[in-house]
């Protein structure tokens, strides 16, 4: 058995790689060419329209839905944007399964359809909106908006908060956007 | 026999290891492998080069630089609207006209766009041209100099942004104004009364093919849009030009939402050989203008500015057979014609798809008279009769679109940060690859060209963040290059640009290298105070003018020692470099001097005017390393008080110390 012992020692000097630090320093990096700009380590600068959502205990849904939609990045991008936010109560006001049901690989498109219906390239603060506003959404559908009595509805869903981020504006939303059904 | 068995099993074992282990030795993982296969792919060995230039615009800083594909090494920094101390670029006496306007001297402009000239549509190598965004103007850059030849103020223009691009054998360069205003004699309007008495200008520059010389053919005057970008059509389409309008709302504040009420905007497509027509049939209605044309002229190595005093005009809703609307949704950024002419790619820049339309059917809805409608009388062809087909979801606002030679487009999405390939013909998406971060515009090599070289697609970044070293709050800006020889793009180098690299066009070095000059012939320079070898160097007192010719060759200033000059006269240095080798250019500069340096490169005379503030010795030296004896390439201006009766006398190497 000793003797087997040396074999093996011997195997291992002869076998292994003597070139350990050679092979470190010739490694190259891993092609690393970066996470989006969602991944950009900043705590100073004010927070994007997704760092809000991020932020928000009542945004987890929406969250997971970006993320899902891959959509995590483009919000962090210069947008500019106004992001309609349906709260996680909104999403639960869906018939059951269907939060569920968007979430899965193969529903990208049509989750999609809805995050985009939720998005407007261009910052509408509130003393831009006036009461029956068009918007032309990023999945080229109108939204409509209404102020009553400085009361904004979003295709009537209620705004109930909002918040100003970096690049773009978010209104919390008590319904999540339907887009109408695809032609 | 029982050990001997398991010391068989053993060693088999152990060699069995052994080969695990030596596996682990090769080569590693995939990553590891595409890594050092891009780096490769980037890398130009140290003395080799780079297959393309990059000439790209400098956006902020007014410049254009040029760069070396696929390494990213920066050349030079190329001036064009702006002055540039570095070289005395606007600063010698000699290039501050080119900087000359209908409003004065300015010193500065926003670069956008470049355009390389073209001959059959394809690159030739001959000469660069760029837009001044903000006060309206064209240039030429001579790319056998790497210098700024001409620049062309562009008049009833509100912003030169639909600029410079030009047609398929280089006959004309565009410049559409981004802000329509008000023309003519009725200027001092209502900013409310926009939709009645705001206008759009589309100047069609005609480039002369023997030395390039650009002079305004004509302008159209169209609605008032806000014209963005425009590609000339080719093969098939060349005749035509295909502009992007948005604001076809016609909003005049808070353009951010007011301008994006339209489902659609408009592509206009302009039949400029038709245009040619009128003009040469007499039709074009001569109206007063003032606008500044400024040349540089080699012989001399100086720039003359001329005030131009007209300009002839068509308007399109008196001439209906030139201008046709293809509405385009939203809001149309990039305006971009395929290699083959055949299709037009509109990007509305909000919108989440991308029409195609195709040549050949808007020729046919033009003969069908097959229209949804007017715009003050323009015809506006219907959208679906024009369109070839639409790109499904491409990605998030679509900008600009380049192509390569198998068919297939690259455009950039800035709102989701990525390039998208897909296929001009199918409107299959094949590809997408993010890029970091906010891509504005995108190149391929000969890209916009009838011969693209679709080696490279190199992406322009708005937003850099964390992709390099930090450098407090202003950042490099940045380029990408992809490898796109393949089915997938592929990221082989980030680089940092100077300015905002706006738009750049890639052309083959073998284009442009061979024709590259390395100095100006002494012999040919007919500059008015070249003092063409030493004795003809000299100091000449005219007024309160003094006009030194001096010479610089390693290493010494002739005159080195000038006595004479008084408080109250302008001392006007025209420098000589008597070298006639390749990469000795001589700088000149003089203490206190409210100036800039100026480089002289050999063979070339250039000026520096210096006011002296005090009496007293003022040392001056050569600037630019040129010999071992550089720090004694210098010399003394002895400046005596004003009336002073010091006689004018100059020399170099005279010693005649007093005791």
């Amino acid at each position: 058995m000793k003797h087997f012992l040396k074999i093996l020692l011997a195997a291992f000097v002869v076998f292994s790689c003597g070139q350990q630090t050679t092979t470190t320093t010739n490694e190259q990096p891993a092609l690393a060419p970066g996470g989006g700009q969602s991944t950009v380590v900043d705590n100073e600068s004010a927070k994007d329209v997704v760092r809000i959502a991020v932020s928000s205990p009542d945004h987890t849904t929406l969250v997971a839905a970006l993320k899902a939609a891959e959509y995590v990045d483009a919000l962090s991008n210069a947008g500019p944007f106004t992001v309609f936010a349906p709260t996680n109560a909104a999403f639960d006001m869906l018939p059951a399964g269907t939060v569920e049901g968007l979430l899965k690989p193969e529903s990208k498109d049509a989750l999609r359809n809805i995050l985009e219906y939720h998005v407007y390239v261009g910052v509408l603060t509130e003393n831009i909106i006036q009461d029956g506003m068009k918007l032309n959404q990023v999945n080229l559908e109108n939204v409509t908006l209404n102020k009553k009595d400085g009361k904004i509805t979003v295709n009537g869903a209620n705004v109930v908060g909002s918040a100003r981020g970096s690049n773009g504006i978010v209104y919390i939303i008590d319904q999540v956007l339907l887009p109408p059904p695809t032609k | 026999m029982k050990n001997k068995l398991i010391n068989r099993i053993l060693a088999t074992l152990v060699i069995l290891s052994g080969i695990v282990l030596w596996q682990s030795c090769k080569p590693k993982a995939p990553t590891s492998v595409a890594m050092g296969d891009a780096a490769t792919r980037s890398f130009v060995p140290p003395g080799k080069y780079d297959e393309f230039y990059n000439i790209v615009s400098g956006g902020f800083n007014g410049q254009m630089a040029v760069y070396g594909i696929p390494s990213g090494r920066l050349f030079k920094i190329l001036p064009v609207f702006s002055v540039f101390p570095e070289s005395g670029y606007g600063y010698s006496e000699e290039t501050k006209p080119m900087l000359n306007t209908s409003h004065g001297f300015i010193p500065w402009d926003d670069l956008h766009h470049i355009a390389l000239s073209t001959t059959k549509g394809e690159h030739d190598g001959r000469w660069a041209f760029g837009n001044a965004n903000n006060t309206p103007r064209v240039a030429r850059i001579n790319m056998k100099t790497f210098r700024t030849e001409e620049i062309l103020e562009i008049p009833n223009s509100g912003g030169n942004h639909s600029s410079p691009f030009i047609t398929e054998n280089t006959e004309y360069l565009v410049a559409g104004t981004r802000f329509s205003i008000p023309m003519g004699n009725n200027k001092d309007v209502p900013i409310s009364s926009y939709k009645e008495n705001f206008k759009g200008s589309i100047s069609f520059v005609k480039i002369d093919p023997k030395d390039g010389h650009m002079n305004i053919a004509f302008q159209l005057r169209t609605p008032g849009f806000n014209y963005d970008l425009s590609r000339a059509g080719k093969g098939p389409s060349h005749g035509w030009f295909f502009f992007s309008c948005y604001n076809t709302e016609q909003a005049y504040t808070l353009l951010e939402v007011n301008a994006s009420q339209k489902d659609k905007d408009f592509i206009m497509a302009v039949n400029w050989k038709k245009a040619e027509e009128y003009i040469a049939q007499g039709k074009g209605r001569v109206e007063k203008a003032k606008y500044a044309h400024n040349i540089y002229n080699e012989e001399v190595h100086s720039a003359t500015s001329t005030m131009q005093q007209e300009v002839t005009v068509l308007d399109v809703t008196e001439f209906p057979d030139i201008v046709y609307f293809i509405p385009c949704p939203k809001s149309p950024h990039g305006c971009d014609v395929d290699p083959t002419g055949e299709y037009i790619v509109g990007s509305g820049k909000l919108a989440a798809m991308m029409p195609v339309f195709s040549f050949t059917k808007i020729q046919k809805a033009i003969a069908d008279k097959d229209y949804e409608g007017d715009f003050n009388g323009i015809p506006v062809i219907k959208y679906e009769s024009a369109l070839h087909g639409e790109v499904k979801k491409p990605g998030l606002g679509p900008l600009h679109t380049e192509f390569d030679e198998k068919g297939n487009a690259y455009t950039s999405m800035f709102v989701s940060s990525e390039i998208v390939k897909w296929n001009v013909k199918t409107l299959e998406v094949l590809d997408r690859v993010p890029t970091y971060y906010s891509i504005g515009h995108l190149s391929v090599p000969g890209g916009p060209t009838s011969k693209p070289h679709g080696k490279y697609v190199i992406a322009y970044n708005k937003i850099t963040k964390d992709r390099f070293l930090p450098t407090g709050p202003e950042l490099t800006q940045s380029a990408q290059i992809y490898d796109i020889s393949g089915d997938k793009m592929q990221l082989i180098l980030d680089f940092p640009t100077t300015g905002e690299p706006h738009y750049a066009e890639a052309i083959p070095a073998s284009l442009v290298a061979p024709n590259s000059v390395k100095i100006f012939k002494l012999e040919d320079n007919k500059h008015p105070y070249a003092a063409i070898g030493e004795g003809q160097a000299k100091v000449v007192r005219d007024g309160n003018k003094v006009h030194v010719s001096m010479t610089a060759i390693r290493s010494h200033l002739t005159p080195d020692n000038i006595e004479g000059v008084r408080m109250g006269d302008e001392v006007y240095f025209h420098i000589t470099n008597l070298e006639q080798d390749w990469d000795v250019p001589h700088g000149f500069a003089i203490k206190g001097n409210a100036n800039a340096e100026i480089l002289v490169m050999p063979g070339e005379t250039q000026t520096l005017k210096f006011i002296p503030d005090e009496v007293g010795i003022v040392p001056f030296y050569c600037t630019d390393f040129c010999s071992a004896l550089h720090q004694e390439m210098s010399g003394y201006l002895r400046v005596s008080p004003a009336g002073s009766k010091t006689p004018l006398k100059f020399s170099t190497g005279k010693i005649e110390e007093v005791n």
